[in-house]
């Protein structure tokens, strides 16, 4: 049984990796949503100083790790030289290596040389003792599901952009904005105000990390640039931007200063903490609601 | 308008760069001037709040070399966020009114060297490229020097029998190597330097305590940043050892760190700055039988935090004592100090009363 933590390199390739399972038939075991108890477990196991996501992910290893013989725990480095990642992106396999027992299932991704997703996978299905056609065939059903899932979803967002309804982009990693316990609970409020989402991450890629040059010329983090650039996208057809980001995010702490001094539109900039209540942040999204509202 | 060209501070390693930039062009240059409170409080009140502490030490350096007439600055660079400082400082003083620009050498980890010459030849289009080159080279070769002097003095500082001669012979060395008159002489003046540091007497007994001090690499290099630790531990009478200095990530770091990945078997992958150096050294350093081992970094130094569980399993696993202190502007001094006393007691204990 595979264990596949809910957080981080989750919520950029994940899909993929569970189609993949499901068409080879390798079982796995998606963690649960985060929750206080995840979050205590990471918390125990952490350096204090570590951001929130980070916990988070550990906490989501702690659970699978009692779990599972195998941990799914990729590596991401680069995209090419100028589409770099976190440096715990490139940390985090060998932290998990080192601080659990557990077998891990892992890949690099590393444009420089040559590694990719598509070899990684096949790698993982050899290692489950796969044949290379029936891996092949697995390959193509996992990406093609997912682009035709992803291919709605951005269609989707793109339409929301015409509604009358005021529209507040979302600029925030997509392990922050879809994780039940960072984005999900300041979307629902903002939804419930009436406003409509627009999502940074469901846009096509290719064309937001190049707009992204527009914002910042040095910026050499994929995951930051991929984001970003969707401001330049629709800067005319939102009324604001709402910054998401855990505390303390290194990528963040500079992209979104830097940002927030050039862009001249309202904005709200939330700092998820693990101590968080929401209560604080209730008030901010409402009088930032009203503010759009006048 | 002139060009007047800055840079930001780091120990010592100002005089070669100033050696450099007046020998190979006619530019105005303003010397960083050293770190002081108010240099931190300058960088702190216009930085992020959450960025880590370089930033706010070098924003802080650039504001005051700006107040004495610079225009043209340099950042250094990097990898991890290092590489993307430039920018966002840049903006923040454009933001402050300062007509200023600034660029970046080292761009996310990775630099060329047509892009620097561009900038130079942007600052001084009459910048001759043999020259340029030669003088580099006179600079590298006076970072070496430099730290080769820095490392057999901190491992007999602890020990010196009149006070301050290992500064106050430091201070005379680095004068003179600011006028040094060419590669050969820049040799010469070493060759001198190094017999006279190996004449002052020390009183160095063979079961001193030794400790080992690995971390990020500003805060490891830069003394303010760090409440001058090292000679904290001089004063306790401690040898010391440190790996990281600018010749080491300037000219061995890239080839050492793949050794270092072939020989270590918990470690797979390079894990962002030095972070697979320090675990290395900590081996190393335990192997060697160190009584102690010091991490230090900034605050938010993301590459460091990712990394100090396995540099703490490690120590543990060896039984030597690994202390982590965390720097940031408002860091209480006091607190540092109590802790690295207790830090001492323990190691002399651990060391004498077996």
């Amino acid at each position: 049984m595979i264990g596949i933590p809910k957080s981080l390199f989750y919520y950029y390739d994940g899909k993929i990796w569970t189609n993949f399972f499901d068409y080879l038939k390798i079982d796995y075991v998606i963690s649960p949503d985060t929750n206080k108890e995840i979050i205590e477990m990471g918390k125990s196991i952490s350096n204090d100083e570590m951001c929130m996501s980070i916990k988070s992910y550990l906490g989501h290893v702690a659970y699978l790790s009692k779990r599972c013989k195998y941990l799914l725990i990729p590596r991401i480095e680069n995209f090419g030289d100028n589409n770099q990642t976190c440096t715990n992106f490139l940390a985090m396999y060998d932290l998990v290596n080192n601080l659990f027992g557990n077998e891990i299932i892992n890949y690099n991704i590393n444009l420089n040389d040559n590694e990719t997703l598509k070899k990684g996978l096949m790698y993982i299905g050899y290692k489950f003792g796969k044949k290379k056609s029936l891996i092949k065939k697995a390959l193509n059903y996992a990406l093609k599901r997912y682009n035709k899932e992803r291919k709605k979803d951005i269609l989707n967002n793109i339409l929301k952009l015409k509604k009358s309804k005021k529209k507040v982009l979302i600029i925030s990693h997509p392990y922050n904005t879809y994780d039940t316990f960072v984005g999900q609970p300041i979307i629902k409020l903002l939804k419930d105000l009436d406003i409509e989402i627009i999502y940074s991450d469901l846009f096509n890629k290719n064309s937001t990390n190049k707009l992204s040059k527009k914002l910042s010329k040095d910026l050499y983090w994929k995951y930051s640039k991929d984001i970003i650039g969707s401001i330049e996208l629709v800067k005319k057809n939102i009324d604001g931007i709402l910054f998401l980001s855990t505390f303390p995010c290194g990528l963040d702490s500079l992209v979104n200063e830097l940002i927030i001094r050039k862009i001249n539109i309202p904005y709200l900039n939330i700092i998820v903490d693990d101590l968080d209540s929401l209560s604080g942040v209730e008030t901010r999204v409402e009088s930032f609601v009203d503010i759009l509202n006048q | 308008m002139d060009k007047v060209i800055s840079f930001p501070k780091l120990d010592n390693y100002d005089i070669p760069a100033f050696y450099v930039l007046s020998h190979i062009s006619s530019l105005k240059i303003i010397k960083p001037s050293k770190i002081t409170s108010k240099t931190i409080e300058l960088g702190s009140k216009y930085s992020p709040e959450f960025v880590c502490t370089p930033f706010k030490y070098t924003l802080g350096t650039f504001i005051e070399s700006i107040e004495k007439g610079a225009n043209t600055l340099i950042q250094f660079g990097g990898g991890c966020r290092y590489g993307y400082y430039g920018e966002l400082q840049e903006q923040i003083l454009k933001d402050l009114d300062y007509p200023i620009t600034l660029d970046s050498l080292i761009i996310g980890g990775k630099t060329d060297i047509k892009r620097i010459i561009k900038i130079m030849k942007s600052y001084d289009p009459s910048i001759k490229l043999f020259k340029s080159i030669y003088y580099t080279l006179i600079g590298i070769q006076m970072i070496k020097y430099m730290d080769r002097i820095d490392d057999y003095i901190r491992l007999n500082i602890g020990f010196e029998i009149n006070k301050d001669s290992f500064i106050n012979l430091k201070e005379e060395m680095l004068n003179d190597f600011s006028h040094a008159k060419g590669l050969i002489n820049l040799h010469r003046l070493y060759r001198k330097y190094y017999k006279r540091f190996k004449k002052i007497p020390i009183n160095k007994p063979k079961d001193c305590l030794k400790i080992g001090i690995i971390g990020e690499l500003y805060t490891l290099m830069e003394p303010s940043s760090n409440y001058e630790i090292e000679k904290d531990l001089a004063s306790h009478h401690i040898q010391i050892k440190r790996y990281t200095n600018v010749s080491y990530l300037l000219l061995k770091k890239r080839k050492l760190v793949k050794k270092y990945l072939k020989k270590l078997k918990n470690i797979k992958y390079r894990m962002g700055a030095d972070a697979v150096d320090n675990i290395y050294h900590t081996k190393e350093l335990c192997k060697k039988h160190y009584d102690g081992i010091i991490h230090i970094k900034s605050s938010f130094c993301t590459p460091e935090i990712a990394v100090m569980p396995i540099i703490n399993k490690i120590a543990k696993e060896n039984n030597v004592p690994v202390i982590f202190f965390s720097f940031d502007t408002n860091t209480s001094e006091v607190g540092i100090k109590t802790r690295l006393e207790a830090f001492y007691d323990m190691l002399e204990m651990r060391k004498y009363n077996e």
